[in-house]
């Protein structure tokens, strides 16, 4: 069937089967291939995106259910190639990413976190991230960089 | 930044430019033209005959493009996968190494081994063709555990491999051993289970295979760590492909803890077809497929000994251990239990003789091969649980035993009696700084506080120390290695003095890209920005051994030292031509060439212009350009090392273990990037972590399923179950690498466990528990709570 939604501001019409999921519209269709897919149980959170400005895991909702909304990926996240939003600036300042497979999810999940609790302090951003499993970091410099990342979202608002 | 950034110093990550954008390019990311789905249908037996396989409704299905079986493969005489490292037993003879197809023919010998492989236009018309295959099986008893794989009658996985035995290994003089025992004043002992764990890097595993005509070249797309290895391995001893016809490309690939270092079946099913087909074919597993397709890692049961003189002084240790190797052997299954496991089992300590026997057992899981730290944390688990066992039974304090028997500074070199000889290292030193930072002083007062809440706390240690840098090629031959193990770099200065190095080891996370650049940085002067490492990619880097035993930076950092030190030989040849100097007098300094005592110079960039406008140039005996080539063969392992602090404490109601505090002392030798180490054990630690509270690969020891075959059942570390950890360098300089660098992606890994155990079984002290099995899981530890004789109540 016939979907229209915005992806990254800019409008998309596309046709789907209904059992497409959105990551996988997004990836194979759309080949935005930023979102990542790390597990099949909805656990990794690798992929993550924005849908009508609320972190979700795009491999567990129905392209379909995109139709008429707002989805943002990490594509999305800076106007151009050569700016960067602040929370990207922040995991590469505290080193808070590896092999950077989870990242695009960390940086969608700790942009929504930041949208709900513009200030939060250590434990609510480890228990934000509890759908957001990195193998590399051990987690400590996802942290720094959230808190850091944060308070550039503070000061640019 | 457009600056020299030399070593010792924090850029931030080149690689993070693309990272962070959503822009790295993984082999699922990857599309080619006229590209079909491949699909593996698995067995869902752990055991069985295949009596036969009926492929013609899926043939038949809309998409299909071919259904291939394991019979097809043998038809057309594709080999098995090859190990990549033999070992021979105790009495001369080489390990069994049994055939391993990439699609099982005959038998399949464990749930999750390949039964036929589907390609079709889309995934999906490929999945729903895979469930129309029809698979006659003959269920045959299996049996997954090491214990029960040596019985009698045990069912066997192989006819020509008795008992299941693989190698009955041995390391050591067993008689010296004996008579350390025989005057021991006490013998400590402790039994053992070192847990399956699956290693799920984020990214799962993925291939695509291509195929062209009309060059006769074969392309593979691999998430692997060794693309060089990778095509040798496939190319000469299964595919039957010769090297100069095949490329390997491993474009970023979303971390590999040793997952990725082995010759997969997949990776040479999707080239094959995609010979047979023309056309390219990809496939890429689901989180659920890769916990039962890529190699698992440790799995071991171990009974161990300390004979210790009355001061508590260690005399000797003697190891039995059991080791899973799973169905079949992976690339470098059985060297891991053997010899990367015996050889460290001195530790930090001076123990005059050592015995160590491995046997290693076929069973019906999936493989067994390398998982971050691979063998060393395996042996770090016994020597630190037998020491803590020594010290509680002798009544001397744990940090005091180990300070007691620590090789002192001024030992070093020093030589074990388990083949290693150590250059470097300050245990002591670890120790005294890691008990500082972690308030052991203190620590009393806070488990006195837990108490008064009704918890137990524990304060746990371990040191340890490991050998890495893989590996001195004469040595590893010896011990069975089927390849060399140096690294090769390449340094290619254009004509304007920018740099492209291109280098055979592998960058999935460890920051290669900037740490590689800062060594070149330093050495040529060459601005940070101006320098650009090429990695991953047969057709564009020379050769490579790839990237795991902690050996990127030891082995090719040292490959990429030399070829710099030719630039700058060659340079200085140049430079004495222009300058009309002789070469002796031409000293090269922060970017430049000048005749010492003199204001003669020629700065970097200008000399590499020289080198390809030659004009002005010794051509009569010099050859333009400005590339060099080195490869390093290491002369010893490096041996990084360190002492770890754990402090835990536990509920009693729930059996859930808190770790309080972390504090890790360690020795990696002269540090590039100090942001960068202190990722790599940030990541480490917190895996090891992981091995000890969390996560355990369970099977059921009947039906041979996976029971924990998914990130539901399989538990990973998560953000909410770690304090912020405390890492303090305390580094030696390593006496035998070019920079004095020694690995650091392991210690992590190596040095945890222990050390949270050893707090687990502190907390636990009132309920007179000696040890405690991986993993501290709330499960586990609640029930050593309940079934503890002592009143449940705290102290």
């Amino acid at each position: 069937m016939q979907i229209s939604f915005s992806l990254n501001d800019e409008p998309v019409t596309v046709d789907v089967d209904p059992s497409t999921l959105l990551s996988d519209l997004i990836r194979e269709q759309l080949s935005l291939t930023g979102t990542h897919v790390g597990c099949d149980t909805s656990q990794c959170g690798a992929c993550v995106v924005h849908v009508n400005g609320d972190s979700v895991k795009s491999c567990t909702m129905l392209a379909v259910s995109a139709d008429g909304g707002e989805v943002r990926t990490v594509e999305g996240l800076s106007k151009s190639d050569a700016d960067l939003h602040p929370m990207q600036i922040a995991f590469r300042e505290n080193h808070g990413l590896q092999c950077g497979f989870c990242t695009p999810g960390m940086l969608m999940s700790a942009i929504d976190l930041v949208k709900n609790n513009p200030d939060p302090n250590e434990a609510e951003i480890r228990e934000w991230l509890e759908g957001n499993i990195c193998r590399c970091t051990g987690y400590q410099n996802i942290v720094k960089s959230i808190i850091a990342g944060a308070a550039a979202m503070r000061a640019a608002s | 930044m457009n600056a020299v950034v030399g070593i010792g110093s924090s850029p931030k990550r080149k690689e993070d430019a693309r990272f962070v954008r959503g822009k790295g390019t993984y082999v699922a990311d990857i599309k080619r033209p006229g590209m079909l789905a491949g699909v593996f249908l698995r067995s869902e037996h752990a055991h069985a005959k295949l009596n036969s396989i009926d492929v013609s409704k899926a043939l038949a299905q809309p998409g299909v493009k071919a259904v291939y079986t394991g019979e097809d493969m043998k038809a057309d005489n594709v080999g098995g996968l090859p190990v990549g490292w033999g070992i021979t037993d105790k009495h001369g003879d080489p390990m069994k190494e049994p055939p391993h197809p990439p699609i099982a023919h005959d038998k399949v010998r464990y749930v999750g081994d390949a039964v036929a492989f589907v390609v079709a236009d889309t995934i999906e018309q490929a999945q729903a063709a895979a469930e129309m295959i029809e698979v006659d099986y003959e269920v045959l008893p299996a049996v997954v555990g090491l214990v029960d794989a040596l019985r009698p009658n045990a069912p066997q996985l192989y006819d020509d491999v008795p008992n299941n035995l693989c190698a009955d290994w041995e390391l050591g003089n067993s008689s010296a051993v004996d008579a350390a025992f025989e005057n021991a004043a006490h013998v400590a002992s402790i039994e053992l289970v070192n847990n399956r764990l699956i290693g799920n890097p984020l990214e799962p595993l993925a291939a695509i295979g291509e195929f062209e005509f009309a060059s006769g070249r074969y392309t593979l797309w691999t998430t692997s760590q060794f693309p060089h290895v990778v095509r040798l391995l496939m190319g000469e001893m299964v595919l039957g492909i010769p090297q100069h016809k095949l490329r390997v490309v491993a474009p970023d690939v979303g971390g590999g803890f040793g997952v990725k270092q082995f010759h997969y079946a997949e990776e040479a099913v999707v080239t094959w077809a995609a010979g047979k087909l023309g056309r390219p074919v990809k496939w890429v597993a689901q989180r659920s497929e890769g916990f039962v397709s890529d190699a698992h890692g440790r799995d071991h049961v171990t009974e161990a000994e300390l004979a210790l003189d009355e001061d508590g002084k260690f005399l000797a240790m003697r190891v039995k251990t059991l080791a899973n190797m799973g169905a079949y052997l992976s690339t470098f299954g059985p060297n891991i239990p053997t010899n990367l496991y015996a050889p460290l089992l001195s530790g930090v300590y001076q123990i005059p003789s050592i015995y160590c026997e491995v046997k290693c057992v076929f069973t019906n899981t999936v493989p067994v091969d390398a998982y971050r730290g691979a063998g060393r944390p395996e042996a770090t688990f016994v020597v630190e649980r037998l020491v803590d066992m020594a010290a509680r039974e002798m009544g001397i304090d744990k940090i005091d035993i180990r300070k007691r028997n620590m090789i002192p500074k001024e030992a070093y070199p020093y030589q074990t009696p388990v083949i290693v000889e150590y250059d470097s290292g300050d245990p002591l030193g670890c120790l005294e700084r890691s008990e500082e930072l972690a308030d052991v002083a203190g620590f009393e007062v806070r488990r006195a506080e837990s108490a008064s809440r009704g918890k137990y706390r524990g304060l746990g240690i371990s040191t340890y120390i490991e050998a890495c840098g893989l590996a001195p090629s004469r040595l590893a031959g010896q011990l069975g290695a089927r390849g060399g193990l140096y690294e090769s770099a390449t340094v290619r200065v254009h004509p304007s003095g920018a740099v492209t190095v291109l280098i055979g080891t592998h960058n999935h996370g460890q920051g290669h890209e900037t740490t590689f650049a800062q060594i070149v940085s330093d050495r040529l002067g060459v601005p940070f920005e101006d320098i650009d490492i090429v990695f991953g990619d047969t057709d564009r880097v020379q050769f490579g051994m790839g990237t795991y035993g902690s050996r990127s930076l030891v082995v090719g950092g040292a490959a990429l030292s030399q070829a710099s030190d030719k630039v700058i030989l060659k340079g200085r040849k140049i430079a004495a031509h222009q300058l009309e100097a002789s070469l002796e007098d031409i000293v090269f300094e922060d970017g430049t060439f000048s005749v010492a005592g003199t204001d003669r110079k020629k700065s970097f960039q200008e000399i590499a212009g020289a080198a390809y406008v030659p004009f002005d140039f010794p051509l009569e005996t010099l050859e333009p350009g400005l590339e060099e080539q080195s490869y390093y063969d290491p002369v010893n392992f490096t041996y990084p090392g360190g002492a770890h602090f754990a402090e835990v404490e536990i509920d009693p109601d729930t059996g859930i273990v808190t770790l309080e505090r972390y504090t890790a002392v360690d020795d990696v030798g002269t540090i590039i990037n100090p942001m960068i180490v202190e990722g790599q054990l940030h990541g480490g630690i917190v895996q090891g972590i992981g091995q000890a509270l969390f996560e355990h690969g369970v099977y059921d020891p009947t039906s041979g399923q996976l029971l924990s075959g998914s990130f539901m059942d399989y538990c990973m570390p998560r953000a909410d179950n770690f304090p912020q950890l405390v890492i303090e360098p305390h580094s030696t300089t390593c006496t035998h690498t070019p920079m004095g660098v020694k690995g650091c992606g392991e210690c992590g890994t190596i040095g945890s466990p222990a050390a949270i155990i050893s707090a687990v079984v502190d907390a636990l002290k009132p309920l007179g528990i000696a040890h405690v099995d991986m993993p501290a899981s709330p499960n586990h530890i609640w029930n050593i709570i309940r079934n503890a004789r002592t009143p449940v109540a705290a102290e």
